[in-house]
């Protein structure tokens, strides 16, 4: 290899390969100064994980991405390979496009409302002294409510017959009918979807204004009597690591984990109400039967937290660098 | 500094308000008749007929599913939450354990194939899943309920980050001690895991006790149904009935609210303190 010099075209596309493998292959900078040096033992520890991982992670994920490259036969006789159809075809659909905007505002509604409220009442429940236990019980308390019994909570509260909500409503002039009109499930889903996730964005604002030193704290009182401007430059900066954090928290919890008040919402009828990507992902595979789209749609919305997570590691980077 | 500020004090209120009348109209009205919440709608007063309603939710069958009772699906959902977080624990401890404290080839490269599964959720994957699980026969099992769902590294990374803490000395001394790999695990990590333990335990209890996609699809047999599998079977019966039976749905959704809630309140300290600590 050495005497030869290798074409530059050839080394250049060899070296990321090289880089991988040694990267790969190389001992990994210690996360101990001292470590264990057993050949066996750490596979044995690491084994039931492992198998978890390669038999309910990969290989369905594996599966996941073959399959939105083919197109099922509907009764089961094999299936045949289409390319991107199935990506093109999804991503054409105006069905799909008027799903994936709502999505985006869906997603953007709550997770600005959810993240405004955790923080306002992080900010209060820190500023006063008497009570903040009680307070803070009161407020986190939410938190381990699963997401469809709060959907079905929410559907009581906005239902027909019996709802406050919709006589609250119909006094101020607003007929609403959660579950048979667009914007007021809408509107139903985002409420509830707030409702649920304020507490852990509580939670994670309050921790982190309590990790700002009490001297940091006195400093900004000399120096700034007005508590709005304090809050802007000297409080909101300090939690900017947290609620970057939380946005991408924030983002993937309305994305995903809202399928529950969705489903439990449009109680299976989602001819004309409103629903998010994985709902339809859901949808068209378990519904439909179009394997080949779901799959698609998934490994799209895969990319999607691809994204999310990359940005959130390159924050968790920054974040051990300037500590 | 110390002022009462009567402002701050309404604003929290009214935030403890939007986040607990909802939870305390579910628990009232759940005593009350089914047609009596239908005259009179929500209410926020206790209504008497608290104890009828919770004995037929809890062990009548034909509530509102066919066979099963409300006390079968609490005890379903306490095995899908008591072994999934068991089972977190003891996959992500040993594996975070080798991955800190232990030199061996394709280290790095298996921590790069256990912590990709941070990046996909179950709900993106959840058609593949369920065709595998029918493949293996793990459909209607509580194998099939529990294990892929802990197909995922948070616990480990958890743990990772936890055992990278720990001085380093006490490895150090172990071993001038003559400790081996299993005995320092044992011996030292595990108890000083312990309360790291304690928080893992409750939000991953939380978690799973709170599954919902996952049960409904993997399970079609009612002697394996949860409480969440349990409201979706509600709505299901819901549709077309004249007078629903409010009062059971709520008691339903009390049920499966209660434990979750009680645990965060009741370990509030290690709940936050895992939450908070572990997600750095």
């Amino acid at each position: 290899m050495t005497d030869l010099p290798a074409p530059a075209t050839a080394s250049r596309t060899g070296q990321p390969f090289a880089r991988l493998r040694a990267a790969l292959t190389a001992p990994p900078e210690p996360a101990k100064r001292v470590q264990f040096d057993r050949p066996l033992l750490p596979w044995l520890f690491l084994l039931p994980q492992l198998l978890v991982i390669c038999v309910f992670f990969y290989w369905p994920s594996v599966q996941a991405i073959t399959s939105s490259f083919y197109l099922e036969d509907p009764f089961g006789f094999g299936a045949t390979f289409v390319g991107f159809d199935n990506y093109t075809d999804a991503l054409r659909a105006s069905e799909y496009r008027h799903i994936a905007a709502f999505t985006a505002f869906f997603t953007a509604v709550v997770t600005v409302a959810a993240l405004g409220l955790g923080l306002l009442l992080a900010v209060k429940a820190d500023t006063v002294i008497r009570a903040r236990g009680p307070y803070r019980t009161a407020l986190i308390s939410v938190y381990a409510i699963a997401p469809p019994v709060a959907g079905l909570i929410g559907m009581m509260l906005f239902d027909q017959h019996i709802g406050p909500f919709v006589k609250l409503a119909a006094m101020l002039g607003w007929e609403m009918k959660v579950g048979i009109d667009y914007w007021d499930t809408a509107f139903a889903m985002i409420l509830v979807s707030v409702w649920k996730q304020v507490p852990y964005n509580f939670i994670f604002f309050l921790s982190g204004l309590q990790a700002v030193p009490a001297s940091v704290r006195e400093a900004a009182l000399i120096d700034c009597r007005n508590g709005w401007r304090r809050f802007r430059t000297v409080t909101l900066p300090l939690l900017a690591p947290t609620a970057f954090f939380l946005l991408i928290i924030n983002i993937t919890y309305a994305l995903f984990d809202t399928f529950a008040v969705i489903d439990v919402m449009v109680k299976d009828k989602p001819a004309n109400n409103p629903m998010t990507l994985v709902y339809k992902v859901y949808n068209d595979g378990f519904r439909g039967n179009d394997i080949g789209g779901s799959s698609a749609q998934s490994v799209i919305l895969m990319l999607v937290v691809l994204v999310l997570t990359l940005a959130q590691f390159r924050w968790l980077e920054r974040r051990v660098h300037y500590g | 500094m110390t002022r009462i500020r009567p402002l701050d004090h309404l604003i929290l209120i009214l935030g403890c308000l939007f986040m607990l009348a909802p939870v305390a109209v579910a628990i009232m009205t759940s005593t009350h008749t089914a047609a009596d919440i239908h005259v009179n709608g929500l209410s926020l007063a206790p209504g008497g007929h608290g104890i009828e309603t919770y004995q037929t939710v809890l062990t009548k069958r034909g509530g509102f599913t066919g066979q099963v009772t409300g006390a079968t699906m609490a005890m379903n959902s306490l095995i899908l939450g008591l072994g999934f977080a068991i089972g977190k624990i003891v996959l992500s401890m040993l594996a975070a354990y080798a991955l800190v404290y232990f030199r061996f080839r394709f280290a790095t490269a298996m921590f790069w194939v256990i912590f990709t599964t941070l990046l996909l959720p179950l709900e993106v994957r959840i058609m593949p899943s369920y065709q595998v699980m029918s493949e293996l026969h793990l459909l209607n099992t509580y194998t099939g309920l529990i294990l892929p769902l802990l197909a995922s590294a948070t616990g480990t990374f958890y743990f990772r980050q936890f055992f990278k803490a720990v001085p380093d000395e006490l490895l150090e001394a172990a071993r001038i001690d003559g400790a081996g790999p299993v005995k320092f695990f044992i011996d030292i990590l595990l108890p000083l895991s312990k309360t790291m333990m304690a928080a893992i335990f409750i939000i991953m209890f939380v978690y799973g006790w709170n599954q919902y996609l996952w049960p409904m699809l993997m399970t079609t047999e009612e002697r394996f149904f949860t409480l969440m599998r349990g409201i979706k079977q509600i709505l299901q019966v819901w549709v077309g009935s004249q007078i629903p039976d409010y009062n059971q749905a709520f008691a339903l959704a009390v049920l499966a609210l209660l434990p979750p809630v009680l645990v965060v309140v009741v370990f509030q300290r290690w709940f936050i303190k895992g939450l908070t600590e572990s997600d750095k």
